[in-house]
């Protein structure tokens, strides 16, 4: 049978088309947008806001570390629970809410691609069994690539066509997405509790996070991959730490990216735009790199945009994590990853009344405010490290109203005004550039406007937001509102959600990629990786790469090698 | 013959993923590099034969379809009814498991409840700070099993991944390695020391603290004798931390089960938390079913919370000491109960064992057990592993495919449970018309 939808009369926001609020119908066949249809079911969305379905470019939903968070936290558990319905399976947790509830939420927010954003290659399995169960969601993940023994031996032996075969192989044994980046070399120097700062030696192997980062993006563009490096880089969180920054977007300046795309990622930038020498004289930079981004290309960046209140952090920055719980004292999960990666864990609490907060709260809608092009940026709070994503509707209204922020600084601590730019900010996002970071930019950067996601021409997947509000709202808490919950939210042609509650529970798909390299090179990078195996892996060779059997519902996108 | 090779053995939380097995006429004929335990599960041994249920207290045997009917009517009638066992099984299975306890209003609740559980519990309170087992393997040079006797109970545990085992800055195995033993007697590991701390039953916690305070620099507060230990060798154990590159403890039912339980867990990973001032430290707890770790990763995820759920209420409602398999069989407050995969008859206390024998009980199992004794459904499964594919958690959380050797008769324990949850679907339907 031949399902057709049709959304009659909505504004459309649809920035990959070019789509300004224009008064549109929206025609649906089998999951696709098509030009026509002939005998719909009609949804009439007449003067409410339309957008393709939310790309989520980084949020740590799915996996190890995410689930040790929701094991180590049963107090966030109990924060989120709603019973079993006909549709919906129990549900529980805010920071580090259960698979079932990852789903729902964001479908509720009108999302349906959310990209996790860090998985442990040797622990790939365990973030598929995950993301299988997080209903409704399209998703994929980015394996890390960067603090792997492997990987630094050829950054070292200069050989970044070999350093490009293991990357093939390692994105294609774990059905991962890309190349993620955290902390280089500073993971593999926490396995004996240290660190390491951009241009420092990574102790035992003679190579530097800077030389890491870039040989990384050399070796990924020479695949066609829908993807830049996607990176966390040294020195997260540390007070002065943007000199640090704009040194890491300096070292792939000049590489030539397979596609007209930047050719790095660069993750939760709030979090590395800080000023100062300590906590006392911590200070905002955004505006330093708000600068860089503005007189470059080659930089994507996300926002790591602060919600108040308590959360969970998460990161395979191990060294990180274990600063943070000695600030805080409270629990602290770790985990390090054989010849891989690490994590560490601990609760969080952002509070408008401590001043470095209040900061950070300020950095992550500053860097929206000044970087001018918004197809630059990504909404992201890098859920749940600087809030929950279920905080989104709250940072859409506070960059849509100048208004709602200068309340909101009034409530929080003075030092908003001597350090950071915020108040002085007057301008105010349209629908349009929200639609641009939270669907069109995400969708684009990531490729992925090229396989149906984050736009609504014809052909692309039926993923649509259908928000309960119109187009000429001010409201800031109205606005809130009407993102929290849509009033239709439609994901391959199926209604999802309606009226602000989940109505249909499909399964999600994964997307992964599959880098397509030369055999030879891909022979002579085996000899290397098998001894490896033979030698200091817990696991064997055969049984390490991820079965076919835990991605259900696969999406393959092939990248070929670039002659 | 078939030589299948990278077998992975479905015994113990070290799931070893090395093992070489020889199939002839579909039947295990030889196995390389498993330990005594594992080598004997995979050569097989006796089965539940058939599906049964009991009348007049025998077991007669029945079809699957029967069995699966009968075990479907009972937990869909019971009010408070308990879905218990899940280590010894896989991930897919567990899955199916969460699913039935939401759809039947479940306690589902796993063998760490009555192993393990404790160790969740300080985790809860404190956070683990720990590894995988390569990261032992290549760098720890000093080891360190508390309450926990591998040489027994985790034979290929030394070999592979700790003390013995070879790696990048460990090449020449355990002779540049430090191995400290802590236990109440003299265990085949304990000969295996360099230095073996024989302390007091029950006097885990006080040890703990001691070395704290000496990690600390509070030489001057611990006493000249504490848990049996002399002050000189808890300094020397303290000097073997600071002065080790990486350090890890592994600690075993010897410190979750005596006096002080889950506090002594707290207070073990607060000493790995001190050492690490010094220098990379880190803890494990030594889990014993070969997916433990498994379920109660899945329970995590799918429900909140890793053991004793309570699905009641329509959601997770989690609260060890109220809502355990024993907690609500002493109070009988449990109408009916289904054991997948572990045997309570042989480890549950008396007491909950009589209030089982009052009511139904359906045992899914590959091998007889003493709760076969007393079940009223046996549906025998196909062993995973050996029989069945899927997925499982090591000790150190690391997911592994399970193999599939041979062929066999016997449905897998995902399929049992999916047509269980089908016929109790069918059966509420029925009701609500």
């Amino acid at each position: 049978m031949v399902e057709e939808l049709l959304i009659r009369n909505g504004v459309v926001y649809d920035p990959i088309n070019g789509v300004n609020g224009e008064k549109k119908d929206i025609c649906i066949r089998d999951g696709k947008v098509v030009e026509e249809v002939r005998n719909p079911k009609v949804i009439d969305a007449e003067g409410r806001v339309v957008m393709p379905g939310g790309v989520d470019i980084h949020a740590h939903i799915a996996g190890g570390k995410v689930n040790a968070g929701r094991l180590f936290r049963p107090e966030d558990g109990r924060k989120g629970r709603e019973a079993k319905t006909k549709v919906c399976r129990a549900q529980s947790g805010y920071s580090v809410p259960n698979t079932f509830a990852t789903g729902y939420r964001y479908a509720k927010m009108g999302y349906t691609f959310v990209m996790e954003a860090a998985m442990p290659p040797l622990a790939a399995r365990h973030t598929h069994e995950e993301m299988v169960d997080i209903p409704i969601l399209d998703n994929a993940a980015m394996p890390l690539i960067d603090n792997n023994w492997m990987t630094m031996d050829y950054v070292k032996s200069g050989d970044t066509d070999l350093l490009a075969a293991y990357i093939a192989w390692m994105v294609k044994a774990t059905k991962g997405y890309g190349v993620k980046v955290v902390n280089p070399g500073g993971t593999e120097a926490w396995a004996w509790a240290k660190n390491c700062d951009l241009n420092d030696a990574v102790p035992y192997f003679d190579v530097t996070p800077a030389e890491i980062v870039k040989s990384l993006a050399v070796a990924n563009e020479k695949f066609e991959m829908p993807h830049s490096i996607h990176v966390h880089g040294n020195m997260l969180g540390h007070p002065g730490n943007y000199k640090v920054t704009t040194s890491t977007y300096d070292l792939v300046k000049g590489i030539t990216p397979y596609r007209d795309r930047p050719t790095m990622h660069a993750t939760h930038t709030q979090f590395h735009s800080y000023g100062g020498t300590t906590w006392r004289d911590f200070e905002s930079k955004a505006g330093a790199i708000a600068d860089y981004v503005n007189k470059n290309e080659h930089v994507s960046i996300d926002l790591g945009s602060v919600i108040l209140g308590d959360t969970t952090t998460m990161t395979a920055d191990g060294p990180m994590e274990y600063s943070l719980y000695q600030i805080t004292g409270r629990k602290w999960t770790n985990h390090d990853v054989e010849l891989e990666t690490g994590s560490g864990i601990t609760p969080f609490l952002y509070s408008g009344k401590v001043s470095v907060h209040t900061i950070q709260w300020a950095i992550g809608q500053e860097l929206a405010l000044l970087i001018k092009d918004p197809w630059k940026l990504a909404l992201t709070t890098d859920h749940p490290n600087a809030g929950p994503f279920i905080g989104y509707p709250i940072i859409i209204s506070m960059l849509m109203s100048k208004r709602r922020r200068d309340e909101s600084a009034a409530d929080m601590h003075k030092v908003i005004y001597d350090r950071a730019e915020l108040p002085s900010i007057d301008r105010e996002y349209d629908l349009y550039e929200i639609a641009i970071i939270t669907r069109g930019m995400t969708a684009k950067t990531l490729g992925l406007h090229e396989h149906g996601k984050g736009h609504l021409g014809v052909g692309a997947d039926a993923d649509v937001a259908i928000y309960d509000m119109s187009p000429e709202e001010h409201d800031a808490g109205k606005i809130q509102k009407a993102f929290l919950n849509t009033k239709y939210t439609i994901k391959g042609g199926e209604v999802v959600v309606k009226d602000g509650e989940v109505v249909a529970a499909p399964a999600g798909r994964t997307f992964f990629v599959t880098p397509e390299c030369d055999s030879k090179l891909m022979e002579e990078m085996l000899v290397d990786l098998k001894a490896k195996f033979e030698h200091y892996y817990s696991v064997s060779f055969n049984n390490y790469p991820v079965q076919d059997a835990y991605v259900p519902n696969p999406y393959e996108i092939k990248a070929p090698w670039r002659s | 013959m078939v030589e299948i090779t990278d077998v992975v053995c479905s015994l113990c939380g070290c799931v070893c993923d090395d093992i070489v097995v020889e199939v002839e006429d579909n039947k295990v004929t030889k196995v390389k590099g498993a330990c005594a335990v594992g080598k004997s599960k995979l050569m097989g041994h006796g089965r539940i034969e058939s599906p049964a249920i009991r009348e007049n207290g025998e077991l007669r045997d029945c079809s699957y379809d029967e069995a699966i009917k009968e075990a479907a009517e009972i937990l869909a009638a019971a009010r408070r009814p308990l879905l218990y066992g899940w280590s010894s099984t896989v991930c897919e299975a567990d899955k199916v498991g969460i699913e039935l306890a939401e759809e039947i209003g479940a306690v589902i609740d796993n063998t760490a409840s009555v192993c393990h559980g404790p160790s969740v519990l300080a985790i809860q309170d404190v956070g683990l700070p720990s590894c995988t087992l390569g990261e032992v393997k290549n760098r720890a040079d000093l080891v360190i099993y508390w309450g926990a006797n591998p040489a027994a109970a985790h034979a290929n545990h030394m070999k592979r991944y700790s003390y013995i085992s070879k790696g990048y800055w460990t090449e020449e195995g355990k002779k540049n390695k430090k191995l400290i033993v802590v236990d109440v007697r003299k265990t085949a590991t304990a000969k295996m020391a360099d230095v073996f701390l024989q302390i007091e039953q029950g006097k885990d916690y006080l040890v703990f603290s001691a070395l704290r305070a000496l990690l600390y620099g509070y030489e001057d507060v611990v006493p000249e004798v504490v848990g049996g230990i002399p002050k000189k060798d808890l300094l020397e154990t303290v000097k073997m931390m600071k002065e080790a590159k990486f350090g890890i403890i592994f600690f075993g039912m010897g410190v979750t089960h005596t006096r002080g339980r889950h506090n002594n867990i707290v207070n073990a990973i607060q000493t790995t938390r001190a050492a690490h001032t010094h220098t990379k430290f880190n803890i494990m707890p030594m889990r014993g079913h070969y997916n433990v770790a498994g379920i109660n990763q899945v329970c995590t995820w799918e429900t909140g919370y890793p053991f004793a759920v309570d699905l009641s209420r329509g959601y997770a409602w989690y609260n060890p000491g109220e809502q355990s398999a024993t907690d609500l069989l002493i109070r009988r407050e449990c109408d009916a109960a289904l054991f997948i995969a572990s045997d309570p008859g042989a480890h549950f206390p008396g007491e909950s064992i009589r209030h089982l024998a009052k009511i139904p009980v359906i045992q899914i199992d590959p091998f007889p057990n003493p709760t076969t004794e007393f079940a009223n459904v046996v549906i025998p499964t196909a062993i995973s592993g050996i029989e069945a594919e899927g997925n499982v958690y090591r000790m150190d959380n690391i997911p592994i495919r399970l193999r599939k050797l041979v062929d066999t008769e016997y449905m897998a324990d995902e399929e049992i449970l999916e047509r269980i949850l089908e016929e109790v679907r069918a059966i509420k339907e029925k009701e609500g018309e």
